[in-house]
């Protein structure tokens, strides 16, 4: 979902230049799980200003809710209660697309434009160009989009970029009541980051630290995590995610092989023809076959 | 083509008419899976309504494509065992290429090349079929990595087989003679004697 763009940084199965004479800072969301509360006024403000209700589902025991990321629910807070140092700690993530530098999701999509990396790095998708194949699912390292089940395309957080567009920030950002979400050009962002890390060594998380894998070349979505040694603690946060081999290999590498040494087959085949001639059944053998009808 | 009552019968029209279905199925398989493999192929989707038109027909195609393959492979499985005469066949396919086919080996109702062929291209149907399920998300919804190398398995046995189907294709235009098997099931005696040598004996009891 977007408005025509003149910042657009690259566009899935294209393989001329986007429109991109317009350069915009590079943004970022820093999302510090240190100081988030799990109230999920971010999960309310999403639906309110992208105006979708998912529907209303069951408790599952937990206070994940929905207990999945859906192609109407663009973000969802992860629960994990885990045990460090003989102390419970209580992890809320809040989960949602990444925005990756290097968009598994992009690399994938065989539609042309329906996914937009623009150039201040958020990636999103455009509905009216999806197919609903589903190869943004298999190219994601994070699992996040969604393909609905009403119209079979593809969902997912845009960072709202209809907002960052007009200068706003994200409505997730603008709505957190403690300043976990913070939305800012990436630059600042990393050095806010950086104060909140001193501050979280100087309590005793000396494993602390900010997520931005470098596999994905970096996010548009960090996290302040208070042990950044081990992002998997965090409801399963990858640690060092990049895009699949398999992906790699299938949308990369084999695209161009796999073109050409089809039409190499085929041309070859032509050029066979035009140089050796066709395989006549031989004069010979016809005779000899008349004669023996002859007689 | 004039057609002659000595001409041999090589198919029967149920057999004409199955290979028809298969290679419907699969031309507008390899035009729709083109067009999810490379951006230079998109285009096509347009043959079959659009991109998303193209995604929902493909695997539906795909399905109609494997039972009438499997149908075809139950009748000629019998007729393509390998033989010595066939490996031998094989190694001088070059020479068959080069345009002397003298000193090739006498062949039954396949050759060895055919018989290849009929091998890979049963392997490559089986390997679509299975790959081509996991990537169905209409119907399943597999674990990401079983879904990530059936992506990849998918792609790379489709652009083998387009390439063998071109080659077969290409063989059937090149030996003159042999397209009106597939298309009302004869051949001339002349063109068995000279490229099935064995299998005109058999049908005609003539040495």
């Amino acid at each position: 979902m977007a408005l025509q763009s003149l910042d657009i940084a690259r566009r899935s199965a294209t393989t001329t230049p986007a429109p991109g004479v317009r350069q915009t800072t590079e943004v970022a969301k820093l999302i510090d799980v240190s100081t988030c509360i799990g109230c999920k006024a971010c999960q309310a403000a999403c639906m309110e200003w992208n105006d979708i209700r998912d529907e209303v589902g069951n408790c599952v025991g937990v206070y994940d809710n929905p207990a999945d990321l859906t192609a109407k629910s663009w973000t969802v807070m992860r629960f994990a209660e885990v045990e460090e140092k003989g102390k419970l700690e209580w992890l809320i993530r809040k989960d949602g697309c990444m925005h990756c530098a290097d968009p598994g999701c992009l690399k994938a999509c065989p539609a042309p434009g329906a996914i937009i990396q623009y150039a201040n790095g958020i990636v999103d998708f455009h509905q009216e160009n999806c197919i609903g194949c589903g190869y943004c699912v298999t190219g994601c390292p994070f699992n996040i989009p969604r393909i609905s089940q009403e119209d079979s395309k593809a969902y997912k957080c845009t960072l709202c970029s209809d907002r960052v567009a007009v200068g706003q920030a994200p409505a997730c950002a603008k709505v957190c009541p403690t300043g976990a979400i913070q939305f800012g050009s990436k630059e600042q962002m990393k050095d806010y980051a950086a104060k909140r890390i001193v501050d979280l060594k100087s309590r005793g998380y000396d494993k602390a630290g900010l997520y931005d894998p470098q596999g994905v070349g970096g996010t548009h979505v960090m996290y302040v995590l208070h042990h950044a040694d081990r992002p998997e603690l965090y409801k399963g946060l990858p640690n060092d995610p990049s895009i699949s081999p398999l992906v790699s290999l299938w949308k990369g590498f084999a695209k161009p092989l796999a073109s050409v040494a089809m039409a190499a087959v085929a041309l070859g085949s032509l050029f066979h023809y035009v140089m050796k001639g066709p395989n006549e059944v031989s004069k010979e053998l016809e005779d000899e076959l008349e004669k023996e009808d002859a007689k | 083509m004039i057609r002659n009552p000595k001409d041999l019968t090589r198919y029967t029209a149920h057999e004409r008419a199955n290979h028809w279905l298969v290679g419907i199925c699969f031309i507008l398989l390899a035009l729709s899976g083109l067009a999810f493999f490379h951006p230079a192929f998109f285009p096509l989707t347009q043959l079959f309504g659009g991109g998303v038109w193209a995604r929902i027909l493909h695997p539906y195609i795909g399905v109609i494509m494997a039972a009438s393959f499997l149908v075809m492979f139950l009748r000629f499985r019998s007729l393509n065992t390998m033989t010595p005469a066939d490996k031998e066949w094989l190694s001088r396919a070059g020479e068959m290429m080069s345009g002397d086919d003298h000193n090739m080996p006498e062949q039954g109702k396949y050759n060895g090349g055919q018989k290849a062929m009929f091998w890979a291209m049963s392997l490559s149907v089986l390997l679509l079929f299975v790959s081509g399920i996991f990537l169905w998300r209409a119907y399943f919804s597999l674990p990401v990595d079983v879904v990530r190398l059936g992506a990849v398995v998918h792609a790379a046995i489709a652009a083998i087989m387009i390439a063998m189907i071109f080659v077969h294709v290409y063989a059937a235009l090149w030996v003159r003679g042999t397209v009106r098997a597939m298309v009302y099931g004869t051949v001339t005696r002349a063109w068995a004697k000279q490229h099935h040598r064995a299998w005109y004996r058999q049908v005609t009891g003539k040495s």
